[in-house]
């Protein structure tokens, strides 16, 4: 009688755990539509491209933003590091794309890895100024070490071989390709990871880190894992860019670059994984528009989106798939 | 090093603070406490407002250090421990005011001290369901708490009560050979009070259980032995007889209670 009850309730529990990580229909919908859009805009591949990048790296933020509550004003300076690596490295004569892709990652790591322990210190300001610094620092390093970067002219006459067999071609359909599967995989793996107990704990720690410390979690530890992994994410962004475009210049260290990250990640609402990627790509895209409407001010009506968009709550995409979900189930709500 | 000599049997010991000091500035909020708990006891610490009970509390948990002295966990120095590794080294804590992770409902708020505590908490790849020992033991403490119906529900939701069970259930769910319960019902309203009086009437009997409070029905009903904290300094430690027939403690404290 009672173990059938406790049967009863460990069932409920499983499902609902099972529930807590289920795919829902709109994040089909949502691959599906990123698939479609590779075939249904062959002329746009170079837009959707940087896009698909841009998302990648807004996921990295979103890691560490939206899941463990770390605000960061430099994410660029790994973004950048990897675009630099992947560079670098064809010019040793290691063209294959994959190669590049995985040097790049450990590099990313490894200073993602170093800066935590500096960027995990004291309060939000400390850890923008912290932040912001490291990535001031290597950008100062890139534009001084000319002979290995090509300073302020960019790295010039990168050699990047084909990927499994396609050479990229200029119109950006493999490129695009590439970006995409990328920016699916590791997406998969992140929503994997935050499903896990880890994971947990980093929405644990975000919520209340005093209280996660009160049921075992070392918060210390979990956040340094996380920033880890966020800077790796980054990284592979950033090489992404670098062979895609067979260029790497100062500006993939820049602060507009994290400045922008963080306005994608803003804009697409934390700490739910697509923040980013819709977040990029409301950014692109406007940023497209705008700049083919008024060249010169398009800022203007970005900084005015950004403005409204804290002010009335970011959670406007959360709120507009409320209104669809009641406007197309009439009577669901009774 | 647990053979050192202590005071005591140290086996019979649970928690002990050895001389404990902390100062704010020029305030003394602990001042020279010296307090043993013995393995499964039912130890109540009372005082008046502004007796230093939290501060102590807090200094015991790793939330604050020391100035000096120490604090030793079944005969081990924690003092310089982390928050999260006393935790795991088996002394766990609720808040006088709940902490909890509001946007997380109660299977995941269990549900991740369990699996910290069955040391999954690294576990990265696989999810918190797929260990049937982590789920038989969520629906456990879910079902003593009764927490089983609202389970699924968001945390900031429910109503004060469920939210002051949760508060023990969570850190039950880290099982604790030691547990510090700050105020257990405070602010439970009147209704929904023996609920929680039953729950930590029936903790694990042994679970060393240190509660601090100020409701002296809950004090007298549930501890077997009662210290005394005033102006941050032990006025005194006795049994339930002992500390209600105290002269000093009723000048300090159940005088201050009668008047009122």
């Amino acid at each position: 009688m009672t173990t059938q009850r406790i049967a009863t309730l460990r069932l409920q529990a499983v499902g609902l755990h099972d529930r807590l990580s289920a795919w829902h229909w709109s994040e089909y919908l949502f691959w599906v539509l990123v698939a479609a859009s590779y075939f249904l805009f062959p002329s746009r591949h170079l837009l959707m491209n940087e896009i698909a990048i841009l998302a990648l790296f807004s996921l990295s933020l979103d890691l560490i933003l939206g899941y463990a509550g770390v605000i960061s004003l430099g994410h660029a300076a790994f973004f950048g590091l990897g675009a630099y690596t992947a560079g670098i490295i064809t010019k040793f004569g290691v063209t294959d794309p994959l190669i590049g892709l995985g040097c790049a990652t450990l590099a990313a790591t490894a200073l993602g890895l170093a800066t935590s322990f500096l960027a995990l210190r004291g309060s939000d300001l400390t850890r923008l100024m912290v932040t912001l610094g490291v990535a001031l620092v290597l950008y100062e390093i890139a534009n001084r070490l000319g002979w290995l970067t090509g300073g302020a002219d960019g790295l010039q006459g990168m050699d990047v071989g084909p990927i499994l067999g396609f050479d990229f071609d200029i119109f950006g359909a493999v490129a695009n390709a590439y970006s995409l599967i990328v920016l699916f995989v590791l997406f998969l793996i992140a929503r994997r990871v935050v499903h896990s107990p880890f994971g947990w704990s980093l929405r644990a720690i975000r919520d209340n880190p005093l209280r996660a410390a009160a049921i075992g979690v070392p918060v210390r530890g979990r956040l340094v894992a996380v920033y880890t992994l966020g800077a790796a994410y980054a990284g592979v962004a950033g090489a992404l860019l670098a062979q895609t475009t067979q260029f790497a210049s100062l500006d993939v260290l820049a602060f507009h670059r994290s400045a922008d990250v963080l306005l994608m990640v803003t804009i697409g609402g934390v700490g739910y994984l697509y923040g980013g990627l819709i977040g990029a790509l409301v950014f692109k895209i406007m940023q497209d528009t705008l700049s083919n409407l008024t060249p010169q001010y398009w800022e203007f009506w970005i900084g005015l989106v950004l403005v409204v968009l804290v002010l009335g709550g970011r959670d406007w995409l959360e709120r507009l798939a409320a209104l669809v979900a009641r406007r197309t189930r009439p009577g669901a709500g009774r | 090093m647990s053979d050192a000599p202590l005071s005591d049997a140290p086996r019979d010991i649970a928690l002990q603070t050895v001389n404990l000091f902390r100062n704010f500035g020029g305030l003394t909020a602990t001042n020279d406490v010296s307090l043993t708990l013995r393995r499964g006891e039912r130890h109540a610490l009372i005082g008046p407002n502004g007796a230093g009970k939290t501060t102590l509390i807090n200094l015991l948990t790793g939330v604050l250090r020391p100035s000096s002295g120490r604090i030793l966990l079944e005969g081990e120095d924690i003092t310089e421990a982390r928050a999260d590794e006393r935790v795991r080294r088996g002394l766990a804590r609720t808040f006088q005011i709940n902490q909890l992770f509001a946007a997380m409902t109660p299977l995941e708020g269990v549900g991740m001290a369990v699996s910290q505590t069955k040391g999954k908490g690294w576990e990265f790849w696989r999810s918190v369901g797929h260990s049937r020992p982590v789920i038989d033991e969520i629906v456990e403490v879910l079902d003593r708490f009764g927490l089983c119906d609202v389970m699924g529900e968001k945390i900031s939701s429910l109503p004060y009560g469920k939210q002051r069970l949760l508060e023990i259930a969570m850190a039950i769910a880290c099982r604790p050979r030691v547990l510090l319960l700050d105020e257990p019902a405070a602010g439970v309203p009147e209704g929904e009070r023996e609920d929680i009086l039953d729950v930590v009437a029936k903790l694990p009997e042994d679970v060393t259980v240190l509660l601090i409070e100020h409701d002296m029905d809950l004090v007298f009903r549930f501890a077997s032995r009662i210290s005394v904290l005033v102006s941050g300094a032990l006025l005194t430690a006795g049994t339930v007889d002992e500390i209600s027939t105290d002269p000093r403690v009723r000048a300090v404290y159940l005088g201050e209670a009668d008047h009122g």
